[in-house]
């Protein structure tokens, strides 16, 4: 029996006994509904098994919003518990997984997945390719993110959520302080998803440097591919860190070793080091694709050039440099001296020079442009001053005698969702809309879609700026509950009216994609915002070979040219394309990964021996593999190219 | 623009509350040190706010002007590819602020890590204070007591607590007097802090540690020095002798009201500084760490003419 109870969840809760029972029914109507419509064998063949870049990038996004639902559960449930002062919704501990749970859901899960998910649909059609450069890697990626999210929200319904903050700071994050399986689980689901992601960086910057259209020097690369060439190569130098210190995490707390421990010769203060040394660069990993992305929007409905190339470039290399150099301002009060915060002080504000630059930049696109009020454009637009707020009080943040005062306080919440929401989410929104089109063909309401903009902007105000207002007053972050006394509690319950607006916000977006699936023309044509770049002179939605004449680039904003300037973009003629088979291998190889996470945070060890093999048998499958590719043959392309309006030579 | 007329809202919204309440802790200080953090606060708003609304005008004006339902159909906007001046003015004015703002900092930085200033020549009040799950414990090896979740400070003389932790990472704040510090296992971080005003001040930890962390609260009550020593005396006359079995029983996780003990835990439990430091290998001074700067070394010898003091 003692085998059983490991698995049942130490505090449950009605609240946790109702989403499992949801969990049941979803998967059951799930499983009902593929099988009543007959879809398995459409799913296996066109999805599950696919490696194409853009089914996986639409996938990745898919599980991006199921992952920003629940990790806005969360939210909600923690602006609800501190709406009151004493208030008993949750206690202690649930909330303390609430909040750990929303940290590691919205990062690494929502956010993470929606800018590699927008990087693998876009990427390649902006540099003129016909995938990335390892299509099948590229499914390893996503479904080891896809296995590695899901053993992450099992966690609370089978054996307890983690409960030691996103941040996971050892010792509390040890066995002596945290008992249960829960920590286990934050190991095993970020070091798979997080291999997923390493593998996505190398993936990405060989496929930048090697397969760009002739023509294409990287000084004339749209700037959504340099943000994602820049976000990759940061990936590639970051992610191995937190893969080690999950790893050296996972001994202590397995294993018996002492690396975080506070006794033995470990150190707790390395672990905070390792993991800011990922965390830092880890935030420019997220807000420099949402960068690119406001490029591409702003430049298209001021219908301008962006302002400032060389600048935007230069300033992008320079943070990816930089963001490896501030991490000790994530723990200025660890008691390091002045000598050292100051010195990071000091490169922390410098890093808000080269973003700076690019609000400027921004600014400068729009000027004499002609500016159209769309949903991205309004996104973007509202990122300006939220984002720039957010900026300033981070370089307020970045002076360390002041940031005793602000440090684990809600102004520093307020000040991270500031950078991050109007950055990262109002980013991916805007880039959804813009590249709705390009993906499924027809256009996303814009009504709808400004009422969306509207009820997120506003409620995003009302529930981060309060925030601001109460860490000054001294409110701690991750406390559950506070006295009366403090006075906290107004700005708290405002701050829970908003979230509770962004939460319509969300479900208003949710729906404005089923009405103008129902609804929307699907005549939309290849290129409905009279955009700039590449990926818009192909069909819509585009052919899975993306380009049937590889296009040949002069410009920065090479469709704009053979708009305008009479830049003929296609000069060969249509010829057979190759192109990669479908492979089941990658779903059935992150199914071993996740039995081996699984075994792992419960130290089933004959499960980790079994899945390991598997894992291996997988690769060893994949090394005799004899799969050369498939050629579409030049009659099919016609075919195809006419049922979209016309071969192009 | 409605954005505009929504941002000129939340500001006027922002002031009000902030006028209307009482002062916010941490820009009311008590002490030097929480006076300088929030003259840099102030400081920092002002700047900060000057770029923000140079921002929210620049945008302003490049909306309304360059709207499009405001051009004829035919204007094609220019092809500008960028202006070194335009960029270098871009680029140098941040720079300038970043580096006005560098100079503040680090100069805040050294104040508030040392003895205020007109304080030095003072001899502090040394003040152990030690973390347990959920609790405060206060340790004053000079007067030989001990309190728990509560600690009375003279004023006017400089106080320097030494923090360390019997369990997760916590961290000390008493937001109207100074910011925070962490408190670790495995070793003593310090804090000076000079209390000008007599009063009772919230303080708590502020870094999440584990279930009981909301409630890991404790009062700081600054008061004259003679009322301190008499506050002292009191304690030697009626409070009990702190045990090492009831220090054991304290540090079981948990919440505990106010107590008050003579003799103090340092003595069956020393603070983890010198050679009870969790990283000292041996028993020369010159094994330290890297990461320990030298005032420890000092701070190691001070320790231990304490103990000596302690020993009479």
């Amino acid at each position: 029996m003692e085998f059983f109870e490991r698995f049942a969840i130490p505090h449950p809760s009605p609240l946790i006994y109702a989403s499992m029972v949801a969990i049941g029914l979803v998967m059951l109507a799930i499983v009902f509904g593929l099988t009543y419509f007959k879809k398995w064998g459409y799913l296996w063949r066109e999805w599950l098994t696919t490696v194409d870049h853009k089914r996986i990038g639409i996938m990745y996004m898919i599980s991006a919003i199921l992952m920003l639902f629940r990790g806005g559960a969360d939210a909600v449930m923690m602006r609800l518990q501190t709406a009151v002062p004493d208030n008993t919704f949750l206690d202690a501990q649930h909330y303390n997984e609430v909040f750990t749970t929303h940290g590691v859901v919205m990062i690494i899960f929502m956010a993470m997945a929606f800018i590699i998910g927008m990087m693998n649909f876009v990427v390649p059609l902006q540099i003129g390719a016909r995938d990335v450069a390892f299509p099948r890697l590229n499914a390893i990626s996503f479904w080891l993110y896809f296995a590695g999210a899901m053993l992450f929200n099992i966690s609370f319904v089978i054996g307890g959520s983690p409960d030691a903050g996103w941040t996971n700071y050892f010792p509390l994050a040890g066995t002596d302080f945290s008992e249960t399986v829960g920590v286990n689980y934050y190991m095993w689901a970020l070091q798979i998803s997080g291999l997923g992601t390493l593998m996505t960086g190398i993936n990405f910057i060989v496929t930048i440097f090697k397969m760009r259209a002739p023509g294409m020097t990287l000084m004339k690369m749209p700037m959504f591919t340099w943000s994602a060439l820049i976000t990759n190569v940061i990936i590639v130098f970051a992610f191995p860190v937190l893969t080690i210190a999950l790893l050296m995490g996972t001994f202590d707390r397995q294993f018996g070793t002492h690396f975080f421990a506070s006794t033995n010769g470990g150190m707790d203060m390395l672990w905070a080091n390792l993991f800011w040394v990922w965390g830092h660069p880890e935030v420019y990993i997220l807000i420099l694709p949402a960068f690119g992305v406001y490029s591409e929007v702003i430049a298209t409905f001021s219908q301008r050039n962006l302002y400032g190339y060389k600048s935007m470039v230069g300033s992008m290399v320079l943070i990816s440099f930089m963001s490896f150099l501030v991490w000790v301002h994530h723990f200025f009060t660890m008691g390091h001296g002045a000598l050292v915060n100051g010195i990071f002080s000091i490169t922390t504000m410098a890093i808000a020079v080269p973003t700076g630059i690019k609000i400027f930049n921004w600014l400068l696109t729009m000027w004499k442009g002609k500016i159209r009020f769309t949903v991205p454009m309004l996104y973007s637009i509202g990122f300006i001053p939220l984002f720039t707020i957010g900026g300033v009080t981070g370089v307020m943040l970045a002076i360390a005698s002041a940031d005793y005062q602000y440090h684990n306080t809600m102004f520093l919440v307020a000040h991270f969702h500031n950078v991050i929401i109007p950055g990262v989410v109002f980013a991916m929104l805007a880039g959804l809309t813009y590249w709705w089109p390009k993906m499924f063909g027809f256009m996303l309401n814009e009504r709808i879609g400004k009422w969306g903009f509207w009820f997120l902007s506003i409620g995003f105000c009302l529930a981060f700026f309060p925030m601001y207002i109460t860490g000054l007053d001294g409110q701690a972050r991750r406390m559950y509950t506070y006295s009366e006394e403090t006075g906290f509690g107004p700005l708290n319950m405002l701050s829970f009216f908003g979230a509770g607006l962004m939460a319509i916000a969300f479900i208003l977006i949710v729906y404005n994609v089923y009405y103008s699936f129902r609804y929307a023309p699907r005549n939309v044509g290849q290129d409905p915002w009279n955009a700039r770049s590449l990926e818009w002179a192909t069909q819509t939605p585009v052919p899975e070979y993306n380009f049937a004449v590889t296009p040949v680039v002069n410009s920065s904003e090479a469709y704009w040219d053979s708009k305008k300037n009479g830049h003929q973009l296609f000069k060969d003629k249509i010829s057979k394309i190759h192109m990669p088979n479908n492979s089941g291998l990658p779903i059935i190889m992150a199914g071993f990964f996740f039995i081996f996470g699984f075994s792992f945070v419960f130290s089933i060890w004959v499960g980790v021996i079994l899945s390991a093999l598997g894992i291996f048998g997988c690769m060893a499958y994949r090394t005799f593999e004899n799969d050369h590719g498939r050629y579409i043959s030049e009659e099919e392309i016609h075919e195809t190219e006419k049922n979209f309006g016309g071969a192009k030579e | 623009m409605k954005l505009k007329l929504a941002f000129i809202s939340i500001a006027i919204l922002i002031t009000t509350i902030l006028a209307g309440c009482e002062p916010l802790l941490v820009l009311d200080p008590k002490g030097p040190q929480a006076e300088t953090t929030a003259n840099v606060i102030w400081l920092s708003i002002i700047t900060m706010a000057i770029i923000v609304i140079v921002v929210i005008v620049l945008l302003t004006i490049m909306l309304v002007k360059y709207r499009a339902s405001k051009q004829s159909e035919d204007y094609e906007p220019p092809h500008i590819e960028g202006n070194p001046i335009v960029e270098a003015i871009i680029i140098g004015i941040p720079i300038l602020i970043v580096a006005f703002l560098s100079i503040v900092s680090v100069k805040s930085t050294y104040e508030v890590e040392t003895v205020p200033e007109g304080y030095e020549n003072q001899e502090p009040l040394v003040i152990y204070a030690s973390s347990s799950d959920w609790k405060w414990h206060f340790s004053y090896p000079e007067q030989d007591i001990e309190t728990l979740n509560y600690v009375f400070l003279p004023t006017n003389r400089p106080v320097e607590f030494r923090l360390y932790s019997y369990g997760p990472i916590t961290s000390f704040w008493i937001p109207q007097l100074a910011g925070q510090k962490y408190a670790m296992a495995d070793m003593v971080t310090k804090i000076n802090i000079v209390a000008e005003t007599p009063g009772d001040y919230a303080g708590r930890n502020a870094n999440f540690s584990g279930e009981g962390f909301a409630e890991n609260t404790f009062t700081a009550t600054a008061l004259a020095p003679s009322e301190f020593d008499k506050w002292v005396e009191e304690i030697h006359a009626t409070a009990e002798p702190l045990t090492e079995e009831q220090f054991d029983k304290l540090l079981e996780p948990g919440h505990l009201g106010q107590m008050t003990f003579t003799g103090t835990h340092l003595d069956f439990r020393p603070a983890p500084e010198g050679e009870h430091s969790g990283h000292n290998h041996g028993d020369s001074a010159e094994d330290h760490d890297n990461h320990e700067e030298h005032e420890d070394h000092e701070e190691h010898e001070n320790h231990e003419n304490h103990d000596e003091h302690s020993g009479h």
